[in-house]
């Protein structure tokens, strides 16, 4: 990463757009536009998650879309008993965290390795995707809330001012919540990178033989950002299910995961920005998709994935970044030739 | 400098490409726009895509008829590929963005139950199409398809007789095959019979083996199929490969409405029974000039114009007729106008909405599956919905709105 | 009694299975350590030759052993001179290029051949145990599950072709220094796993729904089996599918299929904490 992007300035700067978006959209845009951008928020949430644990834990995990669904369903499950959407919204964060550290547990301790872990994730997607299908049944209930199976939960109550059931957000107020949500997280992970927690993270995950000489037990450190991911996720998943007020199992589905891991490398693996980028670029492209009859959406997304992995493989935000870094420094050579000219070193030819 | 000029662009693009999505379908001012909500891609795809032909015809041939009080239709279709969220999307779109003045869409209950809030907290009127399991009570919402009371109260006491008392029952694992199922057992027991068991498996499963070998050890007189989609075809072809389609004889509430009929054998196939409001051979005047009509418009060699799509037909026509008696598009108008008691010579016969419960009061008839054909056995004029009217009146609480499941 | 035979029938068919639809993905995987993650959309592409094949009057079972391997084979080839070869050594980036690739195949045969299920009878009939009757076709899979495996530990044990692909495996410069291009090797093996996974989809024609979006339902099995059997070739396909094809055929036995599927699961993550090298990672090391 260049100097510039790892620098608390680059953080700051997307943060300032990201401000500038969050407070000029509500009046710019009309709600249908407003109902699209939040659902790019959530889902650029989701996307960061993924970012974060494999772009900088080097955890590839082919299964984030359990925690989503998990975070979801725990939201919708929660309000539909307890009514007052506070304790839901907490229990949507930390139910998928609890469940990422037990699976974590499993892997990490497991010492197994990208192929398996990958194995591993995707199975438990798979699982839980069967699990809750198959719940169609009326005695399938948890409290007062039917888990409905394929057809998932609809009618979800939205989130509400905390203390007060009845004042419940309004599609302008669930994108401020959700563009807000949005950069608290990518805000909290530069933070998290640039401190000592995120540098031995990101150690394990160029070195882990290194780290461990270092003492530091690698294992626990990506168990810990394996679980943040899954709360990321979970957030995601209750923002989600407050955006559409329904949930249904797809979400739990390989389709989805396969949707986020194409984010993150479209968008740029080892940035935050990238899934973001990657995220609104393929959700915009399927929903265009959608409205014509022409381009089968599968073609084009595989098609765009596999330009990516051969040509692009670093993602947009950083080729882009490589671009235009180059660019100027191009408009910066000119002025560099008029500099002393690096000597030779005579003595280091043979001798 | 590089990274602040890069978000910038990409902030203002993703901006501009959001609000600027296919300007050219903007609507103008003298028409009036209809939105198709259904699945053309991906596993549903077999039902969607027929239901959208018939739409687009009947929008043909009303513009051709020189459009609705005056103003041309326009159709707005959307592919929600097999997938929720994009019903969710779609709904929206249609009802925030294009301004549509009605939505046919929606193919299984979990598609209808994720649209119907949109567009009732948007007041845009809803046009449920397909056969279902009867309950939903919204003001709203109209359903033109068949539900349990007309279909299934029918075809069961019909195969029992010719068949016997013993009945195995699979269904699809969700809120149709449940309640379906439900219904099912009512008429099974009506009549006198017993259920042997009742199995449900999800959408996706593909191997049946096990359950077929349950059947068998079961012995039942018949069996009741409430299985859904492409990958439970997978049963009957099974199913025939054991040997049983002649051994163990089968009735169905939701076969050939995929076409199953034409992609399988007729040795898979031949024998099942089948209960709906439209079938090809219905010998009616209106019906072959329908046929006739379609097959000018889509080939002839149109596979099979199926249930679903029919119901789409008729129920854009009846929405049509509910907007010339209103002399207007405005929701709370043309609702009125419907609940008059509005009805339709269709294709299949008179069909006409029942104001308590915006369903339809319509034909039925048993049929048979015979070299990839339907053949009718015996035709039941004007059932009327009496599944959702035992819960839903909508002239006595017009502001109920829910989707009751009924408890047999 | 009818019903154990019945049982123990429907247990060696799902074990069967497994390896057929596994085959070719335990030869990708093991041979070149490619993770091929459209290998249920080449599964797909023989369904659709078997049928297109069978549709054009050709005899069903020359469709389904001839045409659709050799079809799928060609598929393989190409695919691999375009895509794979440049990307040999990078598991993650193989796993998203060839998922990408599966996502395109779905397109392009949606695009061409519409997504309304199509599919040939299963043949041969059947025949009666006691009360029960069983497909015969359920026995031609048994048999062929069989000799795939054998043909598969003859080919490269007993061939000069096998000893070739296999030491171009283990070492590739030492190869080309002997002379034989590693290039040729590698298309050569992917395309023989891409056909073993046209002969797997073709085979399963009569049985499932033929749908562009069918290698869905199978990659993740496979995906499990071939993971879950470790280095080995052929003692890890046989074994991670009997180990998975029992318990998942048990499981739905006595439950449904869904609970049948999530034991399957459910084993796979248990026994891959237990062995995290898969289970000739531990077990018959060092064979085939």
């Amino acid at each position: 990463m260049t100097a510039f992007a790892s620098s608390w300035r680059s953080a700051a700067l997307t943060l300032a757009i990201g401000v500038v978006l969050l407070l000029a959209l509500p009046g710019l845009v009309d709600d249908f536009t407003l109902i699209q951008l939040t659902i790019y928020a959530v889902m650029a949430i989701l996307g960061v998650s993924l970012g974060f644990i494999w772009g900088f834990g080097g955890i590839l995990c082919f299964g984030q879309a359990a925690f989503f669904g998990l975070g979801a369903y725990t939201y919708a499950i929660a309000v539909i008993n307890i009514g007052d959407s506070t304790i839901p919204f907490l229990l949507a964060i930390v139910v998928p965290a609890l469940f990422a550290a037990l699976l974590g547990y499993v892997i990490f301790y497991g010492r197994l390795s990208d192929v398996y872990m990958g194995v591993i994730t995707l199975t438990v997607t798979l699982i839980l995707f069967n699990l809750v299908n198959s719940t169609a049944g009326p005695e399938w209930k948890i409290g007062s809330a039917p888990l409905g199976g394929f057809n998932g939960i609809p009618g979800i109550p939205t989130l509400n001012v905390p203390g007060d059931p009845d004042a419940v957000l309004s599609q302008q107020s669930l994108f401020t919540v959700s563009m807000v949500c949005l950069l608290l997280v990518y805000a909290g992970l530069r933070w998290l990178i640039a401190s000592k927690l995120g540098r031995v993270i990101i150690a394990a995950k160029e070195n882990e033989q290194r780290v461990l000489l270092l003492g530091y037990d690698a294992r626990v450190y990506k168990l810990i950002c394996f679980s943040l991911g899954g709360a990321i996720a979970g957030l995601a998943g209750c923002l989600f299910a407050n955006w559409g007020a329904f949930t249904s199992p797809t979400i739990f589905g390989l389709a989805m995961s396969a949707q986020i891991i194409i984010w993150v490398i479209v968008g740029g693996l080892g940035t935050l920005v990238g899934p973001v980028v990657g995220c609104v670029v393929i959700q915009w492209l399927s929903t265009q998709i959608g409205t014509q009859q022409t381009f089968n959406s599968n073609l084009v997304l595989g098609a765009i994935l596999v330009v990516f992995v051969l040509l692009v493989p670093r993602g947009i935000v950083p080729s882009l970044g490589d671009v235009i870094a180059a660019a100027w420094r191009r408009r910066r050579a000119p002025a560099a030739k008029q500099a002393i000219p690096a000597p030779l070193a005579p003595t280091e030819t043979a001798g | 400098m590089d990274r602040r000029k890069f978000i910038q662009t990409s902030g203002a693009a993703a901006l501009a490409g959001s609000s600027a999505i296919l300007p050219l379908s903007a609507l103008a001012a003298d028409e009036i726009g209809v939105g198709s909500i259904h699945d053309l891609s991906g596993g549903l795809d077999i039902y969607g895509k027929p239901m959208v032909d018939c739409l687009t015809l009947a929008i043909e041939e009303q513009n051709a008829a020189g459009g609705l009080l005056g103003k041309k239709l326009k159709l707005f279709s959307y592919d929600t590929q097999s997938n929720m969220q994009m019903y969710a999307q779609f709904a929206q779109q249609a009802a925030l963005k294009d301004k549509v003045a009605v939505v046919h869409g929606g193919i299984t209950s979990a598609s209808r139950e994720v649209i119907r809030p949109v567009l009732n907290r948007n007041k845009t009127l809803y046009f449920y199409n397909t056969q279902y399991e009867g309950g939903v009570c919204d003001r709203g919402t109209f359903s033109t398809g068949v539900t349990p009371a007309q279909t299934v109260g029918k075809l069961i006491p019909y195969a029992m007789k010719k068949w016997g008392k013993k009945v195995y029952v699979i269904a699809a694992d969700y809120n149709y095959g449940q309640i379906t199922s439900q219904w099912v057992k009512k008429f099974v027991q009506d009549n006198g019979g017993s259920v042997a068991s009742i199995d449900f498996f999800p959408l996706d499963v593909t191997t049946f083996g096990p359950t077929i070998a349950k059947i068998e050890a079961a012995k039942p007189d018949m069996v009741v199929s409430a299985l859904v989609g492409g990958a439970h075809m997978s049963f009957y072809r099974q199913w025939a490969a054991a040997g049983l389609t002649k051994k163990i004889p089968l009735a169905s509430t939701t076969f050939a409405v995929g076409n199953e009929h034409i992609v399988l054998s007729p040795a898979e196939a031949d024998g099942f029974l089948l209960c709906y409001n439209y079938f090809e051979n219905i010998d009616t005047p209106e019906n072959k000039a329908f046929k006739e009509r379609f097959h000018k418009r889509f080939g002839k060699d149109y596979p099979n114009i199926t249930e679903l799509a029919m119901g789409t037909y008729q129920g854009f026509k009846l929405w049509a007729e509910g907007v010339k008696k209103a002399g207007s598009v405005e929701i709370g108008k043309v609702t009125t106008a419907l609940e008059s008691g509005i009805s339709i010579n269709g294709p299949s016969g008179k069909v006409t909405i029942d104001p308590a419960t915006h369903h339809c009061i319509l034909n039925v008839s048993v049929a048979e599956v015979k070299a990839k054909k339907l053949n009718i056995l015996l035709s039941f004029q004007q059932q009327a919905p009496t599944d959702t009217s035992a819960v839903c009146d909508l002239k006595k609480n017009p502001r109920d709105n829910q989707q009751y499941v009924i408890k047999v | 009694m009818d019903l154990a035979i019945i049982v123990i029938i429907q247990v060696l068919y799902a074990v069967a299975g497994l390896v057929i639809v596994s085959a070719g993905l335990a030869v990708i995987f093991g041979m070149m350590k490619v993770i091929n993650l459209a290998h249920g959309e080449f599964m797909m592409l023989g369904a659709y030759a078997t049928i297109t094949a069978h549709g054009l009057g050709l005899n069903l079972w020359l469709a389904m052993l001839v045409v659709a391997p050799i079809a799928v084979g060609l598929v393989g080839v190409v695919l691999e001179r375009l895509v794979i070869r440049r990307l040999y050594g990078r598991m993650v980036d193989t796993m998203l290029a060839t998922w990408g690739l599966s996502l395109l195949l779905v397109g392009i045969v949606t695009s061409i051949a519409g997504n309304t299920t199509v599919g040939v009878s299963a043949p041969l009939g059947s025949f009666s145990i006691g009360a029960y009757s069983v497909s015969s076709y359920t026995l031609v899979i048994i048999a062929v599950a069989v000799v795939l495996a054998l043909a598969i530990r003859w080919v490269l044990t007993k061939t000069s072709w096998g000893l070739i692909a296999r030491g171009t495996m283990q070492k590739p410069e030492m190869a080309d220094a002997l002379g034989i291009s590693p290039g040729r090797v590698y298309s050569v093996t992917f395309a023989v796993g891409a056909a073993l996974s046209g002969l797997a989809g073709a085979l399963l024609a009569p049985l499932t729904g033929v749908v562009p979006t069918m290698g869905g339902a199978f990659i993740a099995k496979a995906f499990i089996t071939v993971i879950g059997g470790g280095p080995a070739i052929l003692a890890g396909l046989v074994s991670a599918s009997g180990l998975f094809g029992a318990i998942n055929q048990l499981g739905t036995f006595l439950t449904t299929p869904v609970l049948g599927e999530v034991a399957l699961l459910f084993t796979a993550i248990v026994m891959l904490r237990l062995l995290p090298q898969g289970i000739t990672g531990r077990f018959f090391k060092g064979s085939l």
